[in-house]
C-alpha cells in the first residue's frame, strides 16, 4: 500500500449548504500533502472528517488501508487553524493530558516531551502558566503536542501563522525531519511560498469540489505556457517590432545590470526554445534567457478564476 | 479508548485547584457564620436591655399580677396620680414607657381602656407581653364574676394530640408532619440551589474550551459526548467536594463561635418567634417535646428517603446539567447565555413553588401528584412528596420517565455540543441549534 489516505468521493451538507461535494484525494506515504482552497472552500470540513470529528454523507476514508475507526485517533496528529491551550493550566500538566488523551502512557509522555521540548529549546517552561506565554510561544507547545504521540499522519492547518521568520523556519525543519522519519503530512495553508518549498503533491479544493489535484511538478508542467523570459541589447532599433510580429510578446519585468529590451515571449506549440535563442542570437546580445515557470501562486489564482 | 477518567480528573483538579474557588471555599462559611454571630450578638444584647415599666392603675382591678422578670421591672404608681402628672415622672425617670389603666365601670369597657405611653414605639414583645398578662387577669375576674372557678376551668382543660394512621397501619402525628416538610422543603432547595450552581460552573467550563480555542484540539482524540460527561462529573464532583467541605466547616465554625463567644446561635429569635414561644409555654413540657421530635425523625421512611433522595438528586442535576452544557456550546460567551437560561430555569422555580406550597398543603393531591411525575419538575416535587410516604410503584415509574428523559436530553445536548463547540462568531437562534440537531 503506497497510499496513506485515501479519501473516496466523500460528500457532507450542512443543512442547505453542501460543504464538500464528492471530494476524492489520495495522500502517498512519506509525502508532504499540500490542501489548497480559498477561504471557505471546504478545507476544514475535509480536515475534520479525516479527524472523524465531523461524520461524512456519503464516501468514506482509508487510513493505511482500513477503513476509518476510533482507534485512528492515535496514528493521526492535528493542529488545527483555531487553536488555543487552557489558559489556566501549567506547560507541563497540559501537555500531558493532551498526550494521554492521544493514549500516550504518562511516564512515556513525559520523557519524549522532555526531549521535545529541549529540541525547540523550550526546556524551562515546563512550569509556567499559558497566560504567561505569548502567541509564538503557546504556538510551539501546540506544535509538540500534535506531533508528541509520533503518529503516522500529521495535519497542519496554517502551522506558521503566529511565527516570527526564525521560529517558522524552525517548525518548517521540524516538519521536514518529521517527513524523513517517515511521517506522512497534510498541510493546509494560503502562503504559496511554502507550498512550493515543502509540497510534493498539492490538491485544490474550490467551492466544495475538487478542482486539481496530482504532484506539483506535474502540474507545473501542465500549467506551463511554453513563454520565456529574455533580455537583449539589439543590433537595430526596429527589434521589439519585429519581434512583437512574429510572437506574442508581453513586455518583462527583472533586474539587470544594462538598458537592455526585456520581453516575455510566448511560443507556439510547434516552436522550441531552441529556434528562438538562435533567432535571438543573430539579433543582438543576450543577457537573460529563462523558462518562465508557473508558480503555485499562479497556479492556484488561474483555477480559481477559471471555476 | 476509554478518556472518561481522564477528563473527569483534569476537571476536578483544575477546578479545585483554582484560587477563586479555594477563597469561596474558605471564605464563604467564614463569612455567612461571622454575620450570623454578629446578628446573634445584638439580638442577645437586645434582649438583655432592662426595661423599667411604670404601671398607672386607676381602675384598682390589677394588685400584683405585675410581677418583675429579668428584662422588665415594674412600677406600681400611686392610682391618685393623675395621667399628665404620670407621664412627666416617668419620662423623667427615663423609664421605658407607662402603662395605663382607665377607671372602669364594668368589664364591658375593658377593650378601650388600656394606653401605653413611650418615648419611641414600643417593641411588639413587650406589647403582647403586657397584653398576655392582662387579658388573663381580666378573664379571670369575669370567671369569678360569673361564678365560675377559674381553678375548675384550668383543672377541666384537656390536650389532645390526634394520631394520624394510614389504613396500611403507618402512623404520625402533628410533629411528623413537621419533620417532613422540613425534610422534603430541604432536599428539595437543595437539589435546585446545586443544579443552579454547578450547572453554570458547567456551563461556564464549556464555554472557556471555546473562547480558548482548544476545543478542536481536545475533540480530535475524544468523542464530543465523552468530553460533556466527564465535564458534568468532574463539575458535580467538585460540587460534592464544596458542599462537604461548607458542612464540615459551618459545624467546626459554629461550635467554636458558641463555645469562645457564647453565642448562642438559637437565641437569633425575631420578635413574631418571641410571641410564639409565649404563647406556647404553657402547654407541654421541653423534654417531650424533643423526644417526639426524636421519635418522629426515625418515624420516616428513612432507607427509602435515602435512596431515593441520592437517585433523584442524581438524574435530576444530570438532567438540567446536560442542558447547561448544551446552552454553552451552543454560545460563544456568558452574555449571550440569557435567552437560553429561561427555559431551564423556569420549570425549576415552578417546581420549588409546587413544592413549596401545593405538597406541603396536599402532598397527594392532583397536582402534586402529576407535577412529581413530569420530568422537569419530579426531582424537587417528588424529593419533597417522598416523607409523607408516596407508593413505591409511583416513585419508579417517576424515575423511569426521569431518567428516560435524562438520558434524552444527554443525547440531545451532545448533538447540539457536538456541532456547537466548533461554531464561532455568531449567536444562533432557536431555529438554528434545531437544525444542528440533523448534521
Amino acid at each position: 500500500m503506497n497510499n496513506l489516505l485515501e479519501v473516496h468521493s466523500v460528500s457532507k451538507n450542512f443543512g442547505d449548504f453542501t460543504a464538500l461535494n464528492n471530494v476524492s484525494i489520495t495522500v502517498p506515504k512519506g509525502s508532504i500533502f499540500g490542501l489548497l482552497g480559498p477561504n471557505g472552500a471546504g478545507k476544514t470540513t475535509l480536515i475534520r472528517v479525516i479527524n472523524q470529528i465531523t461524520m461524512p454523507d456519503t464516501g468514506h476514508v482509508l487510513l493505511d488501508g482500513d477503513p476509518l475507526k476510533n482507534h485512528h485517533v492515535k496514528d493521526i496528529g492535528y493542529l488545527p487553524e483555531e487553536r488555543g491551550l487552557y489558559k489556566s493550566m501549567k506547560v507541563g500538566e497540559q501537555a500531558l493530558y493532551l498526550a494521554q488523551l492521544k493514549g500516550m502512557q504518562k511516564s512515556e509522555a513525559k520523557k519524549r516531551l522532555k526531549m521535545w521540548f529541549e529540541r525547540l529549546e523550550i526546556g524551562d517552561w515546563w512550569n509556567k502558566k499559558i497566560q504567561e506565554l505569548s502567541k509564538g510561544m503557546a504556538q510551539k507547545i501546540q506544535f509538540v503536542v500534535t506531533v508528541l504521540h509520533e503518529p503516522k499522519l500529521l495535519i497542519f492547518d496554517e502551522p506558521f501563522s503566529g511565527f516570527d521568520p526564525i521560529n517558522a523556519n524552525l517548525i518548517k525543519d521540524q516538519i521536514l525531519r518529521l517527513r524523513d522519519e517517515g511521517a506522512t503530512v497534510i498541510f493546509s495553508t494560503h502562503r504559496m511560498e511554502s507550498v512550493e518549498e515543502l509540497c510534493d503533491d498539492i490538491a485544490l479544493i474550490h467551492q466544495s469540489n475538487k478542482v486539481l489535484d496530482g504532484n506539483l511538478m506535474d502540474i507545473k508542467r501542465q500549467f506551463k505556457s511554453n513563454t520565456f523570459q529574455i533580455g537583449i541589447s539589439p543590433n537595430n532599433t526596429n527589434l521589439e517590432q519585429e519581434l512583437t510580429s512574429k510572437f506574442s510578446v508581453s513586455p518583462a519585468e527583472f533586474r539587470s545590470l544594462g538598458d537592455d529590451l526585456k520581453l516575455n515571449i510566448k511560443l507556439s506549440e510547434n516552436e522550441s526554445s531552441n529556434d528562438l535563442l538562435a533567432y535571438l542570437s543573430s539579433k543582438g546580445q543576450i543577457s537573460h534567457f529563462v523558462e518562465v515557470i508557473p508558480s503555485a501562486s499562479d497556479i492556484f489564482i488561474q483555477t480559481v478564476q477559471n471555476n | 479508548m476509554n478518556h472518561l477518567p481522564l477528563i473527569i480528573k483534569r476537571e476536578y483538579l483544575t477546578k479545585v485547584k483554582n484560587k477563586a474557588f479555594i477563597i469561596m471555599t474558605f471564605l464563604s462559611p467564614l463569612i455567612i457564620i461571622g454575620l450570623i454571630s454578629v446578628v446573634a450578638y445584638l439580638a442577645q444584647m437586645n434582649n438583655n436591655k432592662e426595661r423599667q415599666i411604670s404601671v398607672l392603675d386607676q381602675s384598682g382591678l390589677f394588685q400584683d399580677i405585675f410581677k418583675d422578670t429579668q428584662n422588665t421591672k415594674y412600677t406600681i404608681l400611686e392610682n391618685n396620680v393623675s395621667l399628665e402628672n404620670a407621664k412627666t415622672l416617668v419620662e423623667e425617670k427615663g423609664n421605658y414607657g407607662l402603662l395605663h389603666i382607665k377607671k372602669m365601670d364594668s368589664l364591658n369597657e375593658a377593650k378601650s381602656s388600656f394606653s401605653f405611653y413611650s418615648e419611641d414605639s414600643p417593641s411588639i414583645s413587650v406589647i403582647s407581653n403586657l397584653d398576655n398578662i392582662i387579658e388573663k387577669e381580666l378573664t379571670n375576674i369575669n370567671m369569678n364574676r360569673l361564678g365560675v372557678n377559674p381553678e375548675i376551668i384550668k383543672t377541666s382543660k384537656i390536650t389532645v394530640d390526634i394520631v394520624q394512621e394510614s389504613f396500611a397501619g403507618e402512623k404520625t402525628s402533628e410533629i411528623d408532619s413537621g419533620i417532613k416538610i422540613a425534610f422534603g422543603v430541604a432536599a428539595g432547595y437543595m437539589l435546585f440551589m446545586f443544579i443552579i450552581i454547578y450547572g453554570n460552573m458547567i456551563m461556564r467550563s464549556v464555554i472557556e474550551e471555546k473562547t480558548s480555542r482548544i476545543i478542536e484540539v481536545i475533540i480530535s482524540s475524544v468523542k464530543p459526548v465523552q468530553l460533556m460527561l466527564g465535564k458534568i462529573i468532574g463539575t458535580s464532583l467538585v460540587g460534592i467536594t464544596q458542599v462537604v467541605i461548607w458542612i464540615i466547616l459551618g459545624s467546626v465554625l459554629i461550635v467554636v463561635v458558641s463555645l469562645v463567644f457564647g453565642i448562642d446561635l438559637s437565641q437569633i429569635n425575631s420578635p413574631q418567634q418571641e410571641v410564639l414561644q409565649q404563647a406556647m409555654q404553657s402547654s407541654g413540657n421541653g423534654m417531650d417535646k424533643i423526644q417526639e421530635v426524636v421519635n418522629a425523625f426515625f418515624n420516616l421512611p428513612l432507607a427509602n428517603l435515602i435512596i431515593a433522595f441520592i437517585l433523584f438528586f442524581i438524574s435530576g442535576y444530570l438532567l438540567y446539567s446536560s442542558l447547561y452544557a448544551a446552552i454553552g456550546a451552543a454560545v460563544d460567551n456568558e452574555t449571550d447565555t440569557q435567552q437560553f437560561m429561561m427555559p431551564i430555569i423556569l420549570p425549576l422555580i415552578l417546581a420549588v413553588y409546587v413544592g413549596g406550597f401545593t405538597v406541603i398543603e396536599d402532598p397527594h393531591g392532583t397536582v402534586s401528584t402529576v407535577f412529581s411525575f413530569i420530568p422537569f419538575t419530579s426531582p424537587v416535587v417528588m424529593l419533597m412528596r417522598i416523607p409523607f410516604g408516596v407508593p413505591i410503584w409511583q416513585q419508579l415509574l417517576s424515575l423511569t420517565i426521569l431518567i428516560g428523559t435524562f438520558m434524552f436530553t444527554v443525547w440531545f445536548a451532545a448533538k447540539i455540543y457536538r456541532v456547537g463547540i466548533l461554531m464561532y462568531g455568531k449567536k444562533p437562534s432557536y431555529k438554528e441549534i434545531m437544525k444542528w440537531i440533523k448534521y
